[in-house]
């Protein structure tokens, strides 16, 4: 394995006698002043352990480490550079993807803080792929503002303190007696000199090692106040560049025809020629659509046209006359899917846990004697959750430029390193004749963290020998794309009723298996997560166990997971919350049935049963701010969740209606139904960096939240997916969204800093669905609720693989002439 | 190959391209007007929401052949212009309230929101939840809280 950085923390003791912390970093050769920190030692040390699996076969044992490029032999190979530039401004070459989440703004207002500049004057870009940060340039599992806090931090206070030296030289003065503010060294005097000056006499010819301390939180400025995202004006001004709008024009439009069934293969293209001629058509190639290119059993898989305007592929693809062979899948439905998980579910145990059980590190607590509890009685649920689409606003994109000895990606890659290990493996070039660019990404998700676009660009680019600009037709991203697998989760809870507790709880989660082998962002793991059972046996029963919990106080409590076929026998991938967008919900809804039985309120059980004391302070947040328990109309109630995650606590409290005026709302085409009226949602997040992305973000969970309840789902039915746009995957719209939220952030709770991404899924759909089953007195058992209740669309054709353009736009706006009548997914 | 010629965001162009290709990707990769954005190509998620001649409509589902020479297309680049300023009022209450996260929709978003306060205001009314729940454009990242505040406060300065 790669040697672990080394921490990069020195403790120290000021006069004062207070330990203050100090940092070690560099300052860099270079025109202007430039500092740079190592990163990763807090990605790899214990605290992160977390938050990220680690348990993995060793790697030596299996793969030769020579196959690994290290590059990092400088000692400034693995660092992270803050650059001043000569108009006083700050740049930061930020190694993380930014799809939404807002972590560039967050990076410039850390360093505007440290540096004592303004937020707008910090600008922070994406780095391109570089292998030698090794495992510390991947953004998945809510983990940038973790990783990312403390060395964006030291690298700015490293700048801040050599522009105060330079400015003493400058102006004879002690840097003791200096001061910095908005962008200028100040003297005691009240003269000042702007960064702007300084950023040259800062300036350094040789790189060396120096100490930096941080800003204390008590004197934080910037850290906890409301900063506008980055981009925003050139968000709303259609300003921003998203992959597909790169000013390369020799990189034409691009798409591919996909199989009609997932995992199929090309056995012939019948009319190449004709479709070839087609007006605008430069290129048409087969090419394998695999995501590795290692391991491309099927062979080809899709074929790519090449066309002047993306308008004209579409109509090439659709005029493509190719003959498949069959997929993965071929004949597999919802239903088959079911029967399998069912055959697979393992049984309940407690309290005699299995050999499985300890072999996974779950020990069941057996608290208390059951002779002491009197009747012990039970209550069993099976819950099933159905696949689920993590397909952002933009489609899976890549633009790439390959050459005979070098390649150029542009791409909003999650993971560039691995983007780029396994795009050089593909071309067989080095990797350093690799450049992936990584793109600003409209949405994530866990969808980006695939090389399915960038490779297929690539090998289309090199078959061709021209540069591509690749898109994903919307039908590709709800059948080619990928999804959260489809499941099952069985829970069976005992209690007693004189003692008034719960005495065990056990849940037995049974998921098609969910391919994981990018979780490390890089390709050694990667390959390792291929290898036999490693995907489950290593990766999948680690992200299970280090993620699913039980925040309650319950008595024994075992939590288990089974898996079915191989990590790649479907398309599947990280969705946003990854398992506990489903174990939790289903957790919640058997909490408020064990509070039920032993008659006590949904909130006052769990405020009594939780455990942490974060938790229970979120849940008195949204309690006394959430109104629990107010008057409602019948058809209307509330649900309530608590979620421990990422470092973090939530609690919140829904409000569902599912009265006749309500459900049966009439817009054409639209998931009407019960709606979310109200939402307060309570977070803790440690040290909340910046509120205003923060609410977004748990915005933008409840709206998730809401959509897996009620119908956002696939339909398999004979070996494909029959959903093929944002009318038929329903995820939540305008009509659907709750028109009072409320999120209140915790203020800072010490200077933990936790993930913020992911967790509001899994305690808004469980608070939903909690609320949902008040409302409607039946408690839901399938999710989302619609999903077995018909097929709300006109399923769209598999060949050609995607519909045409309609042409009548002027005359439909703003329901298209497709949109047929209202669904109810509570009908 | 056929031109076609029509104004937009002000300017006139004229282009050498097929009858059927649909007027966003005229835009897109022909006219590299970059705003509207795909997301479907079917008329349904509304990530393309431009204007013709004032009022909205989804250019990813109209042939080039159907807009005439004095047919006049704004997109987002030129919704500014439309009132004579560096930013829509709706853009700024956009800016205001950091509606966006990834961004892709809401070129879209703020056309249609400005087209539907356009047809409320013509209707003597003032724009109401139930008016803003009719809007499909589709947001990945949920940004529709944001959008409801913004949609009022970008009303009234319109």
């Amino acid at each position: 394995m790669a040697a672990r950085h080394s921490s990069v923390e020195q403790g120290t003791t000021t006069p004062g006698g207070i330990g203050r912390r100090r940092f070690l970093g560099y300052l860099i050769a270079a025109p202007t002043l430039a500092v740079a920190v190592p990163i990763g030692a807090s990605v790899l040390g214990p605290a992160a352990a977390r938050a990220l699996p680690t348990p993995v076969p060793e790697p030596a044992e299996i793969f030769d480490l020579s196959d690994l490029i290290l590059t990092s032999t400088q000692p400034t190979a693995n660092l992270i550079t803050v650059v001043v530039n000569e108009d006083g401004t700050v740049s930061f070459s930020m190694p993380r993807a930014e799809s939404g989440q807002g972590i560039t703004t967050m990076a410039a207002m850390l360093i505007a803080e440290e540096m004592d500049v303004r937020v707008e004057d910090v600008t922070v870009t994406l780095a391109d792929a570089r292998p030698e940060l090794i495992f510390n340039q991947q953004t998945q599992a809510s983990s940038t503002a973790i990783t990312m806090y403390e060395p964006i931090r030291v690298a700015a206070a490293l700048a801040r303190g050599r522009l105060l030296e330079a400015a003493a030289i400058k102006l004879g003065e002690e840097v003791r007696n200096l001061r910095t503010d908005a962008g200028k060294v100040i003297t005691k005097s009240g003269s000042n000199i702007p960064f702007a000056d300084l950023a040259v006499d800062a300036a350094n010819v040789a790189t060396r090692q120096v100490l930096a301390e941080l800003r204390p939180q008590d004197q934080f400025k910037i850290i906890g106040t409301e900063v506008r995202r980055d981009d925003v004006v050139a968000a709303v001004t259609g300003r921003k560049t998203y992959t597909t709008d790169i000013d390369f024009p020799e990189a034409l439009p691009t798409m591919v025809a996909r199989p009609p069934m997932i995992q199929g293969t090309v056995e012939s293209v019948n009319n190449l020629d004709e479709v070839r001629n087609m007006p605008g058509i430069t290129d048409v190639v087969t090419i394998s659509t695999d995501a590795a290119p290692d391991f491309s059993h099927s062979g080809q898989s899709g074929v790519a046209v090449r066309g002047r305007t993306f308008g004209q592929c579409i109509a090439a693809v659709r005029a493509l006359d190719i003959t498949w062979s069959g997929g993965t899948v071929d004949g597999a439905s919802d239903e088959s899917v079911l029967q399998q998980l069912r055959a697979a579910q393992a049984p309940f145990s407690v309290p005699s846990p299995s050999p499985l059980d300890e072999a996974a590190g779950q020990i069941p607590l057996v608290t208390e004697g059951l002779g002491e509890l009197g009747l012990i009685e039970a209550i069993e649920e099976e819950f099933v959750f159905y696949w689920r689409s993590n397909s952002a606003m933009e489609p899976n994109v890549a633009v790439a430029d390959v050459r005979d000895d070098s390649a150029e990606v542009w791409t909003p890659t999650q993971v560039p390193i691995w983007t780029q290990q396994q795009v050089a493996e593909e071309l067989g070039l080095p990797l350093s004749q690799v450049t992936v660019h990584v793109m600003r990404g409209g949405g994530a998700f866990g969808r980006r963290l695939f090389n399915d676009a960038p490779l297929e660009a690539v090998r289309i680019s090199k078959q061709t020998g021209k540069p591509v600009r690749l898109m994903w037709h919307r039908t590709d991203e709800c059948r080619a794309g990928r999804v959260h697998p489809m499941c099952t989760s069985r829970i069976r809870a005992t209690y007693s009723k004189s003692a008034g507790q719960v005495v065990s709880f056990e849940q037995r989660h049974t998921s098609v298996a969910t391919d994981y082998t990018e979780v490390f962002g890089e390709m050694l793991l990667a390959n390792v997560a291929r290898l036999p059972f490693t995907n489950e046996l290593a990766v999948a029963q680690s992200v299970f166990l280090l993620t699913a919990a039980v925040p309650y106080d319950f008595g024994a409590v075992v939590l288990g997971l089974n898996e079915i076929g191989a990590f790649d026998t479907f398309n599947t991938g990280s969705v946003r919350n990854l398992y506990n967008m489903d174990v939790r919900p289903a957790q919640e809804l058997m909490v408020d049935r064990l509070a039920a039985k032993l008659g006590k309120d949904r909130l006052d059980f769990r405020l009594e049963t939780l455990e942490s004391g974060r938790a229970r302070k979120v849940l008195e947040t949204v309690r006394d701010q959430g109104g629990w328990g107010r008057s409602l109309p019948d058809g209307v109630a509330q649900g309530v969740a608590v979620h421990e995650e990422y470092k973090g606590a939530m609690a919140v409290i829904a409000e569902v209606d599912t009265r006749p005026a309500t459900v049966n709302r009439q817009i054409p085409g639209a998931t009407t139904g019960p709606r979310v009226t109200k939402v307060t949602l309570a977070v803790d997040v440690g040290l909340p960096i910046n509120p205003l992305g923060l609410r977004a973000q748990m915005q933008g969970g409840i709206m998730t939240g809401i959509a897996h309840v009620f119908t956002a789902s696939l339909h398999l039915r004979d070996g494909n997916f029959l959903e093929g746009s944002w009318d038929d995957y329903r995820y939540t719209r305008h009509w659907n969204a709750p028109p009072e939220i409320n999120v209140i952030v915790l203020p800072p709770n010490g200077e933990r800093i936790g993930g913020a991404g992911e967790f509001p899924v899994a305690a808004s759909t469980a608070a939903v669905a909690c609320a949902y089953a008040a409302a409607s007195g039946t408690m839901p058992t399938s999710f989302p609720i619609g999903h077995n209740e018909g097929i709300p669309f006109d399923v769209k054709t598999f060949q050609p693989p995607i519909p045409a353009s309609p042409t009548n736009g002027l005359e439909f706006y703003p329901a298209p002439k497709a949109a047929t009548g209202t669904f109810n997914p509570a009908q | 190959m056929p031109e076609h010629t029509f104004k937009v965001n002000g300017r006139q162009v004229t282009v050498d391209i097929e009858d059927d290709v649909r007027l966003l990707w005229v835009l897109r990769d022909v006219l590299d007007i970059r705003g509207p954005k795909y997301g479907c190509g079917i008329n349904v998620c509304k990530a393309c929401t431009s204007f013709i001649n004032g009022k909205a409509f989804n250019p990813c589902s109209v042939p080039v052949s159907q807009i005439g020479p004095d047919d006049e297309i704004t997109t987002i680049e030129g919704l500014p212009d439309t009132v004579g300023r560096d930013l829509h009022p709706m853009q700024e209450a956009w800016i205001d309230r950091d509606v966006p996260q990834c961004g892709y929709c809401q070129p879209g978003q703020i056309m249609a929101a400005v087209d539907l306060v356009n047809k409320v205001k013509a209707e003597g009314r003032t724009i109401t939840d139930d008016d803003i729940s009719g809007i499909r454009n589709m947001c990945a990242c949920g940004t529709y809280y944001r959008i409801r505040e913004a949609i009022k406060q970008g009303a009234e300065n319109m």
